[in-house]
């Protein structure tokens, strides 16, 4: 005769309690009713008092606004605008241009960066302490004193228009800003960048295949010659046969000012360079730290397996390395991005400047510019963080298994 | 036997010395092997000589051989009176040094930003060192009392109540916001389809208020008496000393515990009084100087220290909350902190600027230099919350489960067991986030505050200094002081990082 064995107790209420409160039970749940409560009211406050405000200062809440002739200019637009233009399409252009400021700069901050984390990983004393000299100098100033100190000390003390400072004839730094020969599109366009393409999308094509090769039958493939034939040969031929496929127009001095060309604003200048200064220094650590977190027994592993030097560091150190690197370094490009909005500060036409800014002081809808305005960073900060945690998933997946 | 004297080789004479190995120490050692050592590395210290000599011996010739030292106004400054090239003009700084330091603070009353500057000193050195003792007092002293001290020595003024005033105005406003509530709920039902359920609603929630309102009677009449009175805030003072007293000694278990925590009440609130008779606060206190008048290196040290001072707190209870299994407030700390990191500290500048006044009510107006330091602490809470959540996940399960099977409550295994390690752990990251914080001060010259950057770029516009250099000396002058401060903070950081690794080390 055996004992039967006992009910286990009934679940359902634990699993309830558990859900609604936490390990706190209905403590959990009270404190939630409290803190809930608490919001209510806060919002309850802030509603009530921003409609009395908004009644008071004769402003219509919505976004109505947006529909409205904005009646201002801005210096730098990459699509077609006009002060009679609606408020909304301010809005495009100030994030067209946060953009741009951002991919120009993380462009450069990335090459900048990686140069100098070589220069601090060089074997070659000097060198390396000219770039710990460039990192600690950078990283201890703030970013706005950096670029005011471009905009207000470096680029204003150039020349007038007249006594450009001349980079091959072909391009003039002055007060005003940047002048660069400015591109025009020939007729040789089109199937250039079509060939292009195709020579682009051919070479990942063999790439892929001579990997699959190696890694399946041990078969060792030299792509190179292929891919520079792609890559250059095919545009090359393209040329020949359709003619140029750009040509240049070539700022000229005429009285003050340059005609020709196209006038890069010194805002802009200053903004990129100084955002991608500034990176690039916190770019050098992470890239730096990333590359000595590779145990040094992977480099002689891979030494000692009869792989040259620069085959170890392509094939062993740096995909190893890239794992610590990249989310760090998305974290850079997402600050980079967030930190353009100091465009403010000199006046270059970003989203916070034209838009947080101008249409503000303009319309007073105090809370539907900047919940937008935020709005913008937001997404690109979840989004970049969504792709980032898929990626970070890959990579335990990667070594889990 | 000669046969293997004959076969055999023994050397007569000695082999001839070798030349010695190639040095490798010394200054000439070091020089072969760290810079010389290969074409490569020859030509990258070639390089890196050029770039050391275009960078460092213009800098030294601007800052320091070609500089004017003496001078009234640009003229000193300009080369063609100087008759030589002109590096950074100094009088300048000597003529701005007051705008830069205190903005436009009146001269008579600098002796107060000087005293609170260095009392904070006083205050921050002790706590910085650890081998020091008495960390507690120090902490409770730097975080609570001086924030308070040096509010009313820089702004001035006094305070006509103490606790039990500051109590009651508040519960009466949050009592009348619900009655407000409550009565706007009941407006609604005469119009909405849902009438009769809204009334019922906001007759309860008037209730409530009503309620509450009788609730905190005793403490509004208490108020009114104490006021009329008219012997300022010292019977307020008093009964506030004796209230919280009893309640802390009934709380803390009465007699049992022994006198030690009465003690410290008292002695703090008799410390709370002797500031209050020092300071002249029952008196009306020291002259009100606006914060309109509020500038240069002041203002960048009051809202770095004020974030950092109110950016622990939050960020304390927001990764508390994060870890929490209770899903509401885990949920809204997730938000917070995710909304905050993910915006750029300007738009939240913006925001404390343009939209906070709007939530307030109409009659409250808030002050500009307030706000910023609402905007920013907000800010910074969230990063701090990132930070400290580190610090708790490296604390080991193992010690929060040994302190439940002790007995101790989820609030004591929190602020005794848990919270102290994750600290510890997380100072480095902490005094990171105070370095980024500082140099984000600059921020708010955007929003209209006079801080360091701000005011330097304020008086770059005076006519009497416009000079080619006045600008470059101007970001010089003000770059050192940036950097002095938060290279100061990076190695302090890397000291204690490097002391809280002690045991890695080997």
């Amino acid at each position: 005769m055996g004992v039967e064995a006992r009910k286990p107790p009934p679940q359902l209420a634990l699993k309830l309690r558990r859900a609604l409160g936490g390990k706190a039970g209905w403590n959990g749940v009270a404190v939630q009713l409290v803190f809930g409560a608490v919001l209510a009211w806060i919002a309850y406050e802030i509603i009530s008092n921003a409609r009395t405000n908004l009644e008071s200062q004769h402003i219509a809440a919505g976004f109505g606004f947006l529909r409205n002739s904005a009646s201002f200019d801005v210096n730098q637009t990459l699509i077609p605008y006009s002060g009679s233009d609606t408020y909304f399409r301010v809005f495009i252009v100030g994030v067209l241009n946060t953009l741009l400021v951002s991919v120009v700069g993380i462009f450069f901050a990335t090459v900048i960066g990686f140069i100098v984390a070589l220069c601090r990983l060089s074997p070659n004393w000097l060198v390396s302490r000219v770039g710990g000299l460039y990192v600690e100098a950078i990283r201890n100033l703030p970013l706005l004193f950096q670029i005011l100190f471009w905009y207000l000390a470096v680029l204003a003390a150039l020349p007038a228009p007249r006594q450009s400072v001349s980079v091959l004839g072909a391009f003039f730094l002055n007060n005003r800003g940047v002048i660069v020969p400015s591109p025009l599109a020939q007729p040789g366009l089109v199937p250039f960048l079509a060939m292009l393409a195709l020579g682009v999308v051919a070479s990942l094509a063999l790439r892929s295949y001579a990997r699959r090769a190696l890694f399946d039958q041990g078969r060792a493939i030299q792509i190179w010659p292929y891919v520079l034939a792609l890559l250059v040969g095919l545009p090359l031929v393209t040329t020949l046969v359709f003619g140029l496929p750009v040509t240049f127009e070539f700022p000229q001095l005429k009285g003050f000012n340059f005609a020709g060309g196209a006038r890069i604003i010194p805002e802009f200048v200053a903004l990129t360079v100084g955002l991608s200064t500034y990176t690039a220094a916190f770019i050098a650590e992470i890239v730096r730290a990333g590359i000595l977190s590779v145990h040094k027994g992977q480099m002689e592993a891979g030494s000692s397996l009869g792989l040259s030097r620069g085959a170890t560091l392509r094939l062993i150190v740096v995909p190893q390395a890239m794992r610590v690197i990249v989310p760090p370094l998305t974290n850079q490009y997402l600050n980079l991005t967030k930190n353009s909005s100091l465009a403010v500060a000199i006046g270059y036409p970003d989203l916070v400047s034209v838009f947080a800014g101008t249409a503000l002081s303009q319309t007073g809808q105090a809370i539907e510019i900047i919940a937008m305005t935020m709005g913008v960073y937001l997404l690109t900060s979840l989004v970049t963080s969504a792709v980032m945690s898929v990626y970070g998933w890959r990579i335990s997946r990667s070594l889990g298994a | 036997m000669t046969d293997i004297a004959a076969s055999s080789f023994v050397r007569q004479d000695l082999v001839s010395e070798r030349a010695a190995p190639v040095k490798t120490t010394g200054f000439v050692g070091f020089v072969r092997t760290r810079l010389l050592n290969s074409p490569t590395n020859i030509l990258l210290t070639i390089l890196g000589l050029l770039l050391v000599w275009y960078i460092v011996v213009p800098s030294i010739k601007f800052l320091l051989v070609d500089a004017v030292w003496s001078g009234n106004d640009r003229t000193a400054c300009l080369a063609e009176n100087a008759g030589r090239p002109v590096g950074a003009c100094w009088p300048f700084i000597q003529a701005k040094s007051t705008q830069l330091f205190y903005g436009f603070y009146p001269e008579a009353e600098r002796w107060r930003v000087n005293l609170t500057f260095a009392l904070g000193a006083v205050l921050l050195l002790p706590l910085l060192i650890p081998r020091l003792p008495a960390k507690s007092v120090n902490a409770g002293l730097f975080f609570l009392a001086f924030p308070a001290v040096a509010f009313f020595l820089l702004h001035g003024g006094g305070i006509a109540g103490f606790g039990v005033s500051w109590v009651a105005g508040l519960l009466q406003l949050f009592a009348d916001s619900i009655s407000g509530a409550g009565e706007a709920v009941v407006g609604l039902s005469k119009t909405s389809a849902a009438g009769p359920a809204l009334w019922a609603i906001g007759s309860a929630i008037v209730l409530v208020g009503t309620l509450l309102h009788w609730v905190i009677f005793p403490l509004t009449w208490l108020r009114d008496q104490m006021l009329a009175s008219g012997q300022g805030p010292w019977p307020d003072f008093l009964i506030t000393a004796v209230i919280v007293s009893v309640i802390l000694f009934v709380l803390g278990g009465g007699a049992r515990v022994g006198s030690r925590p009465l003690i410290t009440c008292l002695a703090t609130f008799a410390g709370i009084a002797a500031v209050i008779k020092l300071m002249g606060l029952d008196r009306g206190g020291l002259p009100i100087v606006d914060t309109r008048l509020w500038g240069g290196l002041l203002v960048t040290l009051v809202i770095a220290i004020t974030g950092i001072v109110a950016s622990l707190p939050i960020g304390v209870a927001l990764a508390l909350g994060r870890r929490s299994t209770i899903p509401l407030i885990r949920i809204f700390s997730i938000t917070y902190i995710e909304f905050w990191r993910g915006v750029p500290l300007i738009t939240v500048l913006f925001f404390a600027t343009y939209m906070l006044p709007l939530f307030l009510p109409g009659n409250f107006t808030v002050d500009g230099l307030v706000r910023a330091l609402i905007g920013v602490s907000l800010f910074t809470g969230a990063y701090q919350a990132e930070n400290l959540r580190g610090g708790l996940a490296a604390v080991p399960r193992g010690q929060g489960e040994a302190a439940s099977a002790l007995g101790l409550s989820w609030w004591k295994t929190t602020s005794l067991i848990v919270l102290p390690q994750a600290l510890r752990h997380v100072i480095p990251a902490i005094v990171n986030s105070f370095i980024s914080l500082f140099k984000d001060t600059s921020l708010v010259s955007i929003v209209a505050l006079f801080d360091l950057l701000g005011s330097l770029r304020a008086s770059f516009a005076d006519p009497v200094w416009t000079t080619p250099s006045t600008a470059f000396t101007g970001f010089a002058f003000t770059g050192i002081i940036y950097f002095i401060f938060c290279f100061g903070m990076s190695r302090y950081s890397l000291f204690v990082e490097h002391r809280l690794n002690a045991h890695r080390r080997n």
